[in-house]
């Protein structure tokens, strides 16, 4: 599983860094989404730096949507599907290797975010290793439940805009969770992260099992 | 089949199988050698199958590093040939193999063909062009609307062991 897991991944990644779509089009349109907040949140009342966390999970959650249907839209060509189906590689092996690819991207993507959260809304950081902890379990439960729902949509022809009517309202305690936990570690509004962040490792945790279990048949199904 | 369980061991078969069907199933974005470097290791082989699939192929030139969205018709299908061979199967399924290929290309693939039912492959191989595929199979079914109408032994490569199949 794990030699299948690290196949895919390289598969996946080579393809991205190949054709370039992630950092050409999903990072720029991320930054685009941070900017556009900022414009329509006047940064002069304050408003920017207390919603900072939301605006980010918001940006990440819609930039997590474009990079789970890339992850499916490079296998829909020419029977690539069919192609991987038929590889004899292990469904579970899969998943965790297209999650992992995917969690990766996320990851550049957060930093990238972050910096541009920092120099846009003008907040400081207060505890870094929380917010790292933060941004791991989030991403890989965006990752791994994207993958799932994006296996399930795959197969379908209007699996494009169907996608983020499935991902978007499962990832909603992701969302909660990473936002409230978010704020704490930026210090814009006071509170105890660790019951969000128990949650956003209970999600992960879920979903990455779930994954681990379902995707090889949902596979067959796509 | 190969001595598994269709039903519950698909995975295992699925590694021993190379299928080759209408479309090349390969990956756009990535190179002819990242292609085939994929398929050889998603079969369990170590790369270097890849390489001698390219070798075998005619690939191994500046091909190598082209990415397969920028080949023409004729050397992506040469490419989804190459992936079959780097897998190593020890069961072919093609189906219109020859579609696509220049003259040189179908010679190529016939020999191929011929090299691996003399290996111990099992080829099962449909084709609309009865007379090359005759001439590369040791048992010919013909299908008509779904049913066999004619199934026959043909003086093939081997025909002591009917293992190169065609349905045509």
């Amino acid at each position: 599983m794990w030699r299948d897991a690290r196949l895919v991944a390289g598969k996946d990644l080579r393809v991205e860094l190949r054709s370039r779509v992630a950092t050409n089009q999903v990072v720029p349109f991320a930054v685009l989404v941070l900017i556009l907040f900022a414009f329509a949140l006047d940064p002069d009342r304050g408003a920017l730096a207390r919603a900072a966390a939301g605006l980010f999970w918001v940006t990440v959650l819609f930039s997590a949507v474009l990079a789970i249907q890339r992850s499916f839209a490079i296998e829909a060509d020419d029977a690539a599907r069919d192609s991987l189906r038929m590889s004899g590689l292990d469904g579970a092996g899969i998943f965790l290797g297209k999650a992992a690819a995917v969690a990766l991207e996320l990851l550049v993507l957060e930093a990238v975010l972050a910096v541009g959260v920092v120099v846009l809304y003008n907040v400081s950081l207060h505890d870094g290793a929380l917010l790292l902890l933060v941004c791991l379990l989030a991403t890989v439960g965006i990752a791994a439940s994207g993958i799932v729902y994006g296996v399930v949509a795959a197969g379908l022809r209007v699996s494009d805009t169907l996608l983020p009517l499935l991902v978007l309202p499962v990832l909603t305690p992701v969302l909660l969770a990473a936002t409230r936990a978010s704020e704490a570690a930026l210090a814009t509004v006071p509170g105890d992260a660790w019951p969000w962040v128990r949650l956003l490792a209970v999600f992960a945790t879920i979903y990455t099992v779930f994954g681990v279990v379902a995707f090889g048949p949902l596979l067959e199904e796509a | 089949m190969l001595g598994h369980d269709l039903r519950s061991d698909r995975r295992a078969v699925r590694r021993r199988v190379g299928l080759l069907g209408h479309a090349s199933g390969l990956y756009d974005d990535l190179t002819v050698e990242d292609n085939l470097r994929f398929a050889a290791r998603a079969a369990g082989h170590p790369v270097a199958a890849a390489g001698e699939a390219m070798v075998r192929l005619g690939l191994d030139g500046r091909l190598r590093q082209v990415r397969v969205g920028r080949l023409s018709a004729g050397q992506r299908r040469r490419t989804a040939v190459a992936a079959v061979v780097a897998r190593q199967p020890e069961v072919w399924l093609l189906d219109e193999p020859h579609a696509g290929l220049d003259a040189a290309g179908r010679d190529l693939l016939d020999s191929i063909v011929a090299e691996a039912a003399a290996g111990g492959a099992t080829v099962i191989l449909a084709s609309h062009e009865l007379e090359r595929a005759t001439g590369l199979a040791t048992r010919r079914l013909l299908v008509v609307g779904g049913r066999v109408i004619d199934g026959v032994l043909t003086p093939g490569p081997d025909p002591e062991r009917p293992r190169a199949d065609v349905v045509a």
